[in-house]
């Protein structure tokens, strides 16, 4: 299922971003992702002000040289990962 | 101290048992037999020094648990200094001590995620099960968290005289601000290994309750997320007991001991290391106690040539001692194991129909007060070798 591009993901209470070994993760309830460059681009933005598809918008240009279609749906998959995880709030 | 086998990669959570003390006084308490009393608990500063030393060591999480930790009058300079050092703080609470200014300043001083208990969905058995009047007080604590910007776990311990309840339980989480509930069958050691003849759920019970959890983590995907532990002794393979020894968590007791595991002490040979006589990057990397079962060296048949051996580590120590008499044999919980017909001998007396849920109360043994407590062990029949 996929988020709105409308709407405005924010973190969840209890859901922030750390350091752990030059790593940066995202720590939430009993668990921790490892952010590469994508998603840690993606986690920044999740901040309840940019919506779904501003986050896109951002993304594409960052990553000009892929395929834009590709990077769409590359975001709304991370975002669903995230939600299942229950580390977003949609407003 | 044993020089390192095996490098150990650095441990990821910090299970901080700030105190034995507790209102509850919990048929399964996870807490060990013998309590550790108020006097000997670890003061602020040293707590904070480990909480630093965790940090450095890798550690991303702090569980203060207990005892209740919310006893402890510096809980919330604890909560502080742990955030400040670094780490994500988990509280592991009843909620009993708990007010909404005492909520305020937990979360003030940095709580990422409160845990409350439940022990059943209503005070009848909430009472019967921590022998104390709390059921009321927890739901004043979830109407509190609902304005509050903290992580909420639910967290329902279950077993044979509330796995009934299981709807009310979820329709309790439903209503409350709650991201996430952990359903936690009770497993067998302390004071659940005293009671476990009243606390093991029955075969049937055991396949209704997967069935519900598999529907509710559909229904609920993406608004709570549903946590299920197994009743081991019903299971094919053992669980990977603390994702394995010495792997990834470490465990200090209120007077400052490390151990690698909740129930370690019962363990005879080993001997444990306290936080105010070493940092823990050293007891982490070299005591004899973390050192004992980590890796494989240590592994009998049929765990050293079981291709499963990575993803169990040959299951839980402690209970290969509580059912096999040795902490080196493969979990007796095992569909492999040779020590397997103790527990289909146990899960068998459970299953005949003259053991089904009887209308009287169970003899329970209730788990006192450390101030209280007396010399059980006898009288239960567990050895804990010290």
């Amino acid at each position: 299922m996929n988020p709105d591009l409308q709407s405005h993901p924010r973190l969840a209470p209890g859901c922030r971003l750390g350091e752990n070994n030059q790593q940066r993760v995202l720590l939430m309830p009993e668990r921790a992702l490892r952010l590469n460059g994508p998603s840690l681009e993606i986690v920044q933005r999740c901040d309840g002000q940019h919506t779904v598809e501003q986050i896109v918008t951002e993304l594409q240009q960052i990553y000009s040289k892929a395929e834009p279609q590709k990077v769409e749906s590359d975001i709304l998959g991370y975002l669903s990962l995230l939600q299942e995880q229950r580390a977003l709030d949609f407003a | 101290m044993n020089s390192a086998p095996t490098a150990p990669i650095n441990p990821l959570a910090l299970i901080a048992e700030l105190t034995h003390r507790c209102p509850l006084h919990c048929v399964y308490c996870s807490n060990p037999l013998e309590l550790q009393s108020r006097a000997n608990e670890l003061d602020t500063q040293i707590w904070s020094r480990v909480f630093r030393e965790a940090a450095e060591l890798g550690v991303l999480q702090a569980d203060f648990t207990g005892g209740e930790p919310l006893a402890r009058t510096d809980i919330i300079e604890l909560v502080r200094a742990a955030r400040i050092a670094g780490l994500y703080v988990n509280l592991i609470t009843s909620g009993l001590p708990l007010d909404e200014a005492k909520l305020d300043a937990l979360v003030a001083a940095g709580l990422d995620h409160l845990q409350l208990s439940f022990q059943g969905a209503r005070e009848e058995i909430a009472a019967e099960i921590s022998n104390t009047k709390s059921h009321a007080q927890k739901l004043r604590v979830l109407e509190w968290l609902k304005s509050r910007r903290v992580a909420v776990t639910l967290n329902f311990v279950i077993h044979r005289r509330n796995l009934d309840q299981l709807a009310e339980l979820l329709a309790l989480a439903e209503s409350s601000s709650a991201t996430r509930v952990e359903f936690a069958h009770v497993q067998y050691y302390g004071w659940a290994f005293a009671n476990r003849e009243q606390l093991l759920p029955t075969r049937a019970q055991v396949a209704n309750s997967i069935e519900f959890f598999k529907c509710a983590q559909q229904r609920l995907s993406g608004k709570i997320r549903i946590e299920y532990v197994a009743p081991d002794y019903y299971a094919k393979y053992p669980k990977p007991c603390m994702g394995g020894w010495g792997r990834k968590l470490v465990l200090i007791t209120p007077s400052g001991e490390a151990l690698p595991c909740h129930a370690a002490k019962i363990i005879p040979e080993l001997k444990f290391e306290n936080v105010k006589d070493r940092s823990l990057r050293e007891i982490w990397e070299f005591s004899d106690a973390f050192q004992k079962f980590r890796g494989e060296s240590w592994m009998q048949g049929p765990c050293k040539t079981c291709d499963r051996r990575e993803l169990d580590f040959g299951g839980c120590r402690c209970q290969a001692l509580l059912l096999a008499g040795d902490p080196a044999a493969t979990d007796p919980v095992c569909s492999l194991a040779p020590t397997r017909e103790k527990v289909d001998a146990i899960l068998k007396a459970v299953n005949e129909p003259s053991a089904e849920q009887s209308l009287i109360t169970p003899a329970w043994l209730y788990r006192p007060n450390p101030q209280h407590s007396g010399p059980l062990r006898s009288s239960i029949g567990v050895d804990d070798g010290n």
